[in-house]
């Protein structure tokens, strides 16, 4: 997984609050068997309509998006992180995020950021205001900053640490064999099986 | 320390706990489908994994599989390299696997329990938001992402960070003809599609405890839909009997060792992050009128007005959502009229779901434009169906009788919603687009699914002239 520290582009501002991961990337783009080549998909119905924000031509190369609180809620397809990188992001900030978006974001090196909803508007002003005014994400220092606007942000310290690092969790998880082994043999026998013994 | 059933179960399963980590824990059942997995097989065959705990995990197909025509080789190219996907991967790695025309095979989150494989205090997942069905038997249990699914695959663990935890009780007695998917979707109404949000839900209280098992995993079912982590239950009597002789429920001595164990994973007098408390009594029938499972109101009810939000956001959404749904603020919501109906889903795709529609068509017919698709959860159920003769009532009424799967609940399938179309529909979500491209989508318990049927709008038994209305289910 690629490490995250910092990362400075430009928005996409999105003025909408419940972002499901059905508008994300809708069922149809879902028979992919790959983790590349969503990037059509990204909002597509949304797409349709040539004033939505995201075919403006000065949004064109923006990796960062800021959207309404709740993104990311519904299915837990992880094709929708998908999606965001293959077309290019690297950051998604929001008032509030959906638990299994996050999850899947951070497995992903997609930074999800949390920040009040008056900063994501002043973020929204800002870059609607001017489409090249550029956002600094920056996770070594878990801060936010733009022309006028400084915002640290949380993020938990095992998460953080991860991202930086770029780790993978199953080569993390798999040092500790040795738990797991030993988990395994306490079990209770009753437990069912899916197959025969 | 006094702990609820969720901590329970999460201290029962963990691998190790250091400090500054998330807890690693152990997942006892994992239930895979044809979505959200091919990339997680992949990511092992890159690294030269293999499944770690084959006995531990199960594969069906649901999401892609057409519902007619079922010994027909699947029409769309792409859904077709999927299920064939998943099929050489559950080959290759040794996972069992129900495929399209097996007797188990269903909706990954019907199977599960109706096979005996989900029981109480265990964890489960699957790549599904819909997983917290499970909980129904006071299992933990939860969605989880692709990433996540390679990561159980290969080791029989998840890495996971503390919950919160929120107890819904629902005092007093659901009114006749009030039925469990009206009491989740005014719990959802009422803390919010994101209200959930890092939490566990415990429901509790009278009206829940005399819930059947299906009207319980109704319930649990749409905890996501809450923003919740899992939704959860506890074990009761009720529990007990639905397992018992179950294919994989444990026999004989285990059997009473398991359920001394279940016994032991109600809540203890344990306080939790959140409550919130309804009154079941003065709850009818429930609809929804947006494009989010939060935007619902009573059927006696009209279309609310935007501005009368007081939050911006809230007010936003109804805006986008009236746009998008073609309703107009105020309008009845029984003079909504529809020109489909959809009765199935892990939500209210199970025996009594259909029992209950069949009770309210019987002897009735669909309307005049509308079309009906009754999709059973799982083949057992649409068997069960078949020897009660549900499936005769259900075709002389008019309405398609269909084969097994997720059918018109997303449209990955051929069973979608063309643009501009109307659903009354039984499953659990109305967001845009969710059932075929420009769709309108009502959320609506079976009951209503099949009096809208049978009215042409939006109804409840109620509205039926000699309906006998018998009490909720
Ligand atoms: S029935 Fe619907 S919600 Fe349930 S698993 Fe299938 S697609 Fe998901």
């Amino acid at each position: 997984m690629e490490a995250f520290t910092t990362h400075t582009g430009r928005v996409v501002p999105l003025r909408r609050s419940n972002v499901d991961t059905d508008q994300i990337i809708p069922a149809h783009w879902l028979k992919k068997v790959t983790r590349d080549g969503f990037e059509d998909g990204l909002f597509d119905a949304w797409r349709k309509d040539p004033e939505f924000v995201l075919n403006e031509p000065a949004r064109q190369g923006a990796t960062v998006l800021v959207a309404g609180a709740d993104f990311g809620t519904g299915s837990s397809r992880e094709h929708a992180v998908w999606a965001l990188q293959n077309y290019g992001f690297k950051a998604v900030i929001s008032p509030r995020f959906a638990d299994i978006f996050r999850g899947n974001s951070l497995k992903n090196g997609l930074l999800t950021v949390m920040l009040p909803q008056e900063t994501v508007e002043r973020l929204w002003e800002l870059t609607e205001a001017d489409p090249t005014a550029e956002v600094t994400v920056d996770l070594v220092d878990r801060q936010v900053r733009a022309e006028g606007i400084t915002a640290d942000f949380d993020i938990d310290d095992n998460a953080r640490w991860r991202l930086l690092e770029g780790l993978d969790d199953i080569s993390l998880t798999l040092e500790h064999e040795t738990d797991i082994a030993e988990y395994e043999a306490r079990r209770p026998p009753y437990r069912p099986r899916t197959l025969p013994r | 320390m006094a702990r609820t059933m969720a901590e329970k179960i999460w201290d029962d399963h963990v691998v190790r706990r250091a400090e500054g980590e998330p807890d690693l824990l152990f997942i006892d059942l994992h239930l895979l489908h044809e979505v959200t997995c091919p990339q997680a097989f992949d990511g092992l065959r890159k690294a030269g994994r293999r499944v770690r705990r084959t006995d531990l995990t199960i594969a069906t197909e649901d999401h892609n599989t057409p519902t007619i025509d079922i010994d027909k080789p699947i029409a769309d190219p792409v859904s077709r390299i999927q299920l064939e996907t998943l099929r050489k991967n559950c080959a290759e790695f040794g996972v069992r696997l129900h495929p399209l025309g097996d007797i188990e095979q269903g909706v990954v989150h019907v199977i599960g329990p109706q096979l005996g494989l989900t029981q109480p205090g265990m964890t489960v997942v699957c790549g599904d938001s819909h997983t917290s069905t499970h909980g129904a038997f006071g299992a933990l249990a939860f969605g989880i992402g692709t990433s996540q699914v390679e990561h159980v695959l290969a080791t029989q663990t998840l890495p996971m960070s503390p919950f919160r935890t929120m107890a819904v009780t629902v005092e007093g007695e659901l009114p006749p003809g009030v039925t469990a998917k009206d009491l989740i979707l005014a719990v959802i109404a009422r803390i919010g599609t994101g209200g959930g949000q890092g939490h566990v839900i415990e429901y509790r209280g009278p009206a829940i405890e005399k819930l059947s098992m299906e009207a319980r995993m109704t319930v649990c079912n749409m905890s996501i839909e809450a923003g919740a982590r899992a939704g959860m239950i506890a074990p009761d009597e009720t529990t007990f009997a639905y397992l018992k002789d179950r294919p994989h429920a444990p026999k004989g001595a285990d059997w009473d060792a398991a359920v001394a164990e279940w016994r032991t994973l109600r809540s203890d007098d344990a306080t939790f992050d959140r409550e919130v408390v309804i009154d079941a009594s003065t709850l009818s029938p429930f609809v929804t009128w947006g494009t989010n499972p939060g935007q619902g109101a009573p059927l006696s009810g009209s279309v609310p007005d935007p501005a009368a939000f007081a939050d911006p956001a809230d007010r936003m959404a109804a805006e986008k959502a009236l746009e998008y749904m073609g309703l107009t603020a105020g309008q009845p919501l029984r003079e909504i009229a529809v020109d489909t109906v959809f009765l199935g889903s892990c939500t209210n795709g199970r025996i009594e779901d259909l029992r209950a529609a069949a009770a309210v068509l019987r002897g009735r017919s669909v309307a005049d434009g509308v079309r009906m698709l009754v999709v059973p959860g799982s083949v057992r159920v649409a068997l069960q169906a078949v020897e009660e003769g549900l499936d005769k009532v259900f075709t002389a009424a008019g309405a398609e009788w269909r084969h097994a799967g997720c059918s018109m609940c997303l449209g990955m399938n051929p069973d979608q919603l063309a643009p501009g179309e109307r659903a009354a529909s039984t499953s659990n979500r109305n967001f845009e687009g969710r059932q075929g491209k420009g769709g309108r989508t009502h959320l609506v318990s079976p009951q209503v699914a099949a009096t809208t049927a049978v009215l042409g709008h939006l109804a409840s038994p109620a509205d039926l002239s000699e309906f006998p209305v018998t009490a909720g289910a």
